[in-house]
């Protein structure tokens, strides 16, 4: 397994996992897209070994297809992925007119519920989006 | 039988595909009902078969020998599964053409709802585990879709707070494939046995554990529950029914296989802690909550500790318990969520401070509700309380008394809470101002029926308990017998 | 919300439909639609069909095709590129899926299994001896799917108006 492979795995899933953690839908989608190749660059490098193209008439050592064809369909599938939250990302946009994802309400409705002492909900959500 | 095994998963996504050709709404509704409906049948005849002879069905795709080829595994778990699975997508299908929701008119529907069917059945009787990888993309796509089809805010909002979280299982599961590829050099079921017990401890264990945090995502098991509860209530009630019903049951029907096929009986105590954490905090959330949708939501998550914790203890009686768990759920589970739809659609609101005394309205519906509810509270002679009453006996036999008395003490919290939708709900004075609830059965006719079929559904697991757990036991002492999997897989 | 059933359809479509309305850089336009389109075209023909022996297929040259229309769109954004889409989006992708489903379940009628595929030689005069797999039919509809998602990304995505796919059918 190539040394330069992992570190740029490990890269891209720290990079990705950041990224999805973020409130912006804008970077949950990059974070889909680099996470999805942080995998697949994985999948490489611990599956197969650098040889031949294993191809009908080709001779010599051949390296194994099925990583390959894992990672194919797993890029497929990321593809896919990525459109999905693009269009989720749009369609947040035309509503709320930010790109932000939001609190959920019933989860603010028992915080609310709970802490008579708190303040109220729209003051702690201006809190959590100034710095 | 091979092509009958086949058209199970193929035929949905045939349908799916013509449906978006010929998009007027009376042909994509017929085509769903066909499709789905021929998948029954071509599942119920493997399933009969399954069921009395022994015999264990493979297809390879394209005609590959052993660990090249997609396989496709039928055996006694994988074909119940797949038949109670279709027959709860084609009552829910009745139900969502009834419910008239924004979502059903969408000319997306019935294509995205097939291929979800298809990603189901194709999640159950895949026979490797990249195949397993596929299958559920396919469902969760389509889920996605589902979820957020009618595009309103807290259906975005929930809806990214789902697709995130799945992500996430989906990376760890392909992560988990391809590093059990580079160990093993393979990703079919059959040779996976023999070559991971070859592995070193630490290796083996490593692949195991990202293996059960994907499912564990899936299934929504302590602590990776809270995605659950938070996106499943903003979907309409068909959709998240099914969901509700089946696509946590399939995390939990992957957690059996990994538990019993790949990794037999390893990690099995941190599996029943992990069971009594999310049977007991489920419940806990359910309590705290006054959304009817968000009640059953918890609840779902506290019935999935129940199954981790059977998965847990092992051996032949307490699976056993596990798959009767897994099948009576389904339909109880599914049940609720219908029911729960028709008083949401009837008044508007799913809070159950909107309604009262819709017993006294409608003593048929009110049974409709009763009747799951109870069995899900495991209260006699419902096939809740046989269900519960397997697993904690096989958990007494096993010793497991922190886990048994979490399971009881969790039982009774249910009973609780489902009380408390209860009295809210049915319960009370009626209204005379309010018409809700008045001929809610006749305004809802074909929601009504659907539910009602779904009830009897429950029901007749009940009645045909002795069977049922028969046939569960043999599936159970299939699925435990690794050797016999892999030579009738291999051969 | 726009009808996509009827692209050439000026009415409610708030945008301009017409290539000649829009604004956009010649020599950006010269390019793209009187030499690379059709060069790229033909890489992707040449792209999807050799994918069998060699690598290609399908889904590579299906990119391509979309790669295409995302330069139209660059060119001449979303109207530009509803003004080359014949058919609807929806029905391709649908139409992909069946040629690819109908080329898996097709063997099951022979009695092989799904995914099988045969091998079909004819001579033809000229050319000589023509090898045609029935996996090629595979790789056709998901050249078809890869280009209709692509199309339908550009179309819903790069609008200012959202023109929500499905919605058609609402009453």
């Amino acid at each position: 397994m190539s040394f330069s492979l992992l570190i740029l795995t490990g890269v891209l899933f720290a990079a990705g996992s950041y990224l999805l953690m973020e409130r912006s839908l804008t970077r949950i989608a990059l974070g889909v897209g680099v996470l999805g190749n942080g995998v697949n660059v994985l999948i490489v490098a611990a599956g197969s070994s650098p040889a031949e193209a294993p191809i009908i008439g080709r001779v010599g050592e051949l390296t194994d297809p099925l990583p390959q064809a894992l990672v194919l369909t797993a890029i497929v599938i990321g593809f896919a992925l990525l459109s999905f939250v693009l269009a989720l990302a749009w369609r947040n946009w035309t509503i709320t007119e930010n790109d932000e994802v939001e609190d959920d309400v019933e989860d603010r409705l028992i915080t609310r519920r709970d802490s008579s002492s708190a303040k109220s909900t729209d003051e702690r959500h201006r809190e959590d989006v100034s710095p | 039988m091979t092509t009958l095994l086949s058209l199970v998963v193929l035929l949905p996504l045939i349908g799916a595909a013509t449906a978006l050709v010929f998009r007027p709404r009376p042909v994509q509704r017929t085509l769903s009902f066909v499709t789905l409906g021929t998948s029954l049948v071509a599942a119920t005849s493997v399933l009969v078969d399954a069921w009395s002879n022994d015999a264990m069905h493979v297809v390879r795709m394209g005609g590959w020998p052993g660990s090249f080829a997609i396989t496709f595994v039928a055996d006694r778990l994988a074909s119940v599964m797949v038949v109670i699975a279709l027959t709860v997508t084609l009552l829910v299908l009745v139900y969502s053409v009834g419910q008239k929701s924004a979502g059903e008119r969408s000319a997306f529907y019935h294509p995205v709802y097939m291929v979800m069917s298809a990603g189901i059945s194709q999640a159950f009787l895949a026979g490797d585990l990249f195949n397993l990888f596929v299958a559920f993309e396919i469902l969760l796509m389509a889920s996605y879709v589902l979820l957020t089809l009618e595009g309103s805010d807290a259906q975005i909002r929930a809806g990214t707070t789902y697709v995130v979280l799945n992500v996430i299982e989906s990376m760890v599961l392909v992560t988990a494939v391809g590093l059990i590829f580079a160990a093993t050099g393979t990703v079919s079921m059959a040779e996976l046995p023999a070559r991971l017990a070859a592995l070193p401890d630490g290796t083996r264990i490593g692949l195991q554990l990202l293996l059960l945090v994907a499912f564990g995502i899936k299934a929504a098991v302590f602590p990776l529950f809270f995605w659950l509860p938070d996106s499943y209530p903003t979907a309409p009630s068909s959709v998240s029914a099914v969901f509700a019903g089946l696509l946590t049951k399939v995390g939990v029907y992957c957690l059996i296989r990994t538990q019993t096929l790949l990794f037999p009986g390893e990690l099995n105590d941190l599996i029943v802690v992990v069971g009594a954490l999310t049977m007991a905090l489920g419940v806990l959330g359910a309590i705290s909550h006054t959304d009817m949708k968000r009640i059953l939501s918890f609840h779902i998550v506290s019935q999935i500790g129940y199954m981790v914790f059977g998965l847990g203890i092992g051996g032949t009686a307490a699976i056993a318990a596990t798959i009767f768990y897994l099948i009576h759920h389904i339909p109880v589970k599914t049940s609720l969520f219908l029911v729960e739809g028709i008083i949401e659609r009837d008044s508007g609101s799913s809070s159950f401070d909107a309604v009262s005394g819709l017993a006294r309205r409608s003593p048929a519906f009110a049974a409709m509700f009763l009747v799951p509810a109870l069995s899900l509270a495991g209260l006699p002679p419902l096939s809740g309380f046989l269900a519960k009453f397997a697993i904690v006996r096989a958990g007494v036999d096993s010793e497991q008394w922190v886990a048994v008395a979490v399971a009881l003490a969790v039982s009774l919290l249910t009973l609780v809470s489902m009380t408390k939708i209860w009295v809210g709900a049915f319960w009370g004075d009626v209204e005379p101002a309010a018409s809700v609830g008045v001929g809610i059965l006749r305004r809802h006719a074909l929601m009504s029926m659907a539910t009602a079929l779904v009830v009897v559904l429950s029901l007749a697991i009940a009645v045909g308990a002795g069977p049922l757990y028969d046939f569960a036991n043999k599936a159970a002492e299939q699925i435990l017998d690794v050797a016999g999997y892999v030579t009738a897989v291999k051969s | 919300m726009t009808s996509p059933e009827h692209p050439k359809d000026v009415s409610n479509s708030g945008g301009a439909r017409n290539p000649s309305d829009i604004v956009r850089s010649a020599i950006f336009d010269e390019l793209v639609d009187r030499w690379l389109s059709k060069v790229a075209v033909l890489v992707a023909i040449y792209v999807t069909f050799r994918g069998h022996n060699a690598p290609g297929g399908g889904f590579a040259g299906g990119l391509i095709v979309g790669g295409v229309f995302v330069l139209q769109y660059l060119t001449g954004r979303e109207p530009h590129v509803r003004f080359r889409t014949i058919l609807h989006p929806t029905r391709l992708l649908g139409f992909g899926l069946l040629l690819a489903l109908g080329t898996t379940v097709t063997p099951l009628f022979v009695g092989a299994t799904p995914l099988e595929s045969h091998i079909w030689k004819l001579d033809v005069p000229l050319i000589g001896e023509v090898k045609i797999v029935s996996s090629m039919f595979f790789d056709l509809g998901v050249f078809f799917v890869v280009v209709a998602v692509v199309l339908m990304i550009l179309l819903s995505l790069g609008t200012r108006q959202s023109t929500v796919f499905g919605d058609e059918d609402i009453a």
